[in-house]
């Protein structure tokens, strides 16, 4: 108890801050680090919180990108057009994520600073090719989202340093914009197994192209280009998707843990490939329809 | 760590201007019930799983087991003790009343507050509009149904009342 809590209300005090207490915990919504505080796992000297910060929260739709602000809070990205019209799995993830309340708070910078293997936004935004924004007083740098997240709470972020933005190539030709996940409830659920899809699919019902990817079962993101060319250049019929189940169940590598089995995790991140039969006739794949 | 942590914090609280020195780390739902005597926050998981400490932060729900002290700064800070007026319980609490949607009592205040930010947000919710907008808020006494009742009968009160 009594730390400082600093609450910067610009990015340049925010740079200064981080420059000078690199042993302050950052947090943003607060909704990972607090509960981690409380629960005494971590004991930072002292707390930086972001939440004033209004020049890291925003959407920004450019010609071929959305441009979102690391402070952005998840109740602003669901009520974004330009997420629901050019990012629809990103908001099918964000919508089953934490609850209202959480999602009030929690922002998107948060849920990937936080690498969890949970992180419910992550195979969304793996799959659309995120790519991070990262800003020190000495400068700024880009990476890609998959190269940025290194294991369970690891990421490559540096000392001093801050996640500003996240840049979201808008994905072209993807009609199918698919996400589920399975937990213990609907509500404030940490996934057993989660999954991401984005789908090119032809007027007459086969895969052009496909973007796949699972999160909860394996130390980070699990993505699988073998059982992405089971699915392209076929229809989304029951033995295509079996057979790219059976793929998908090899390439996760679940661990047991409180909320369930290594062995019912590899075999739901297959069930849950098989879903995707839901869109097997082409009249179903408008995004309008499975939003 | 250099610098004060015992802040002077200035903010609004149930529409009253209100300043108290507060460590600042020190949890809003431990200010509002044991500084401030707003025992109408309740806490029960300390982890924002349940929704019980549900206040409103400028209009919006929000839990305060997950928010310092600091974050209280220039805030205008609603309780359940703050949405009635004098007397007269506020049209969601008389719902829940009429509807017989409290047994308890722990989970109401976070309730009602609740329903507050998501009929500000959707002044016509759906049955399914209700129960997402309030799936962050734990009952453990009943069923939902009476709860979703009211605040689908919240809304309609409301609603009449603006036209």
């Amino acid at each position: 108890m009594n730390r400082n809590v600093f609450l910067p209300e610009t990015l340049p005090e925010l740079l200064e801050l981080a420059t000078h207490y690199p042993d302050a915990v950052l947090y943003a919504g607060g909704t990972d680090i607090l509960v981690q505080l409380r629960a005494g796992t971590i004991a930072p000297p002292a707390l930086i919180c972001l939440e004033r910060i209004t020049a890291l929260r925003f959407i920004r739709e450019q010609k071929n990108h959305l441009v979102i602000g690391a402070c952005t809070r998840l109740t602003d990205i669901l009520e974004s057009s330009p997420v629901a019209a050019h990012l629809p799995v990103l908001r099918k993830a964000v919508r089953v994520l934490g609850s209202p309340l959480i999602r009030h708070t929690a922002t998107i910078g948060g849920n990937i600073c936080t690498a969890s293997p949970a992180g419910d936004s992550l195979p969304a935004l793996t799959i659309l090719e995120a790519v991070l924004e990262l800003h020190t007083s000495e400068g700024a740098r880009r990476s890609p989202l998959h190269e940025f997240i290194l294991g369970p709470g690891r990421t490559a972020r540096r000392p001093g340093e801050i996640l500003t933005a996240i840049e979201i190539p808008k994905p072209a030709g993807f009609n199918i914009h698919h996400f589920e996940k399975v937990g213990q409830r609907s509500a404030l659920a940490i996934s057993i197994a989660s999954f991401a899809a984005l789908l090119h699919m032809s007027d007459s019902g086969v895969i052009e192209d496909a973007r796949l990817a699972w999160g909860s079962v394996g130390p980070t993101i699990v993505t699988s280009k073998a059982a992405e060319n089971a699915l392209i250049g076929n229809r989304l019929n029951h033995d295509v998707l079996t057979h790219a189940a059976a793929i998908a169940r090899a390439a996760v590598s679940p661990i047991d843990d409180i909320r369930a089995s290594a062995l019912y995790r590899r075999q739901v991140s297959g069930n849950l490939m098989l879903r995707l039969s839901d869109y097997r006739h082409p009249a179903t794949t408008d995004t309008r329809h499975i939003l | 760590m250099e610098g004060t942590t015992i802040l002077n914090i200035h903010f609004t609280l149930n529409g009253v201007d209100t300043t108290l020195e507060a460590p600042a780390d020190r949890r809003v739902v431990d200010i509002l019930r044991e500084d401030m005597g707003l025992t109408g926050v309740k806490e029960c998981c300390g982890s924002g799983e349940c929704g019980a400490c549900t206040i409103l932060v400028d209009g919006k729900a929000r839990l305060s087991c997950l928010m310092l002290a600091a974050q209280l700064s220039k805030r205008n800070v609603t309780t359940i003790e703050g949405i009635s007026t004098g007397n007269d319980l506020h049209p969601i609490q008389k719902s829940f009343v009429e509807n017989g949607a409290v047994q308890c009592g722990f989970c109401t205040p976070g309730m009602v507050l609740s329903t507050v930010d998501l009929l500000t947000r959707n002044p016509a919710p759906s049955s399914e509009d209700i129960r997402e907008g309030l799936s962050g808020n734990l009952c453990r006494c009943t069923g939902y149904q009476m709860i979703v009742e009211a605040v689908r009968t919240a809304a309609e009160k409301l609603r009449g009342d603006a036209s």
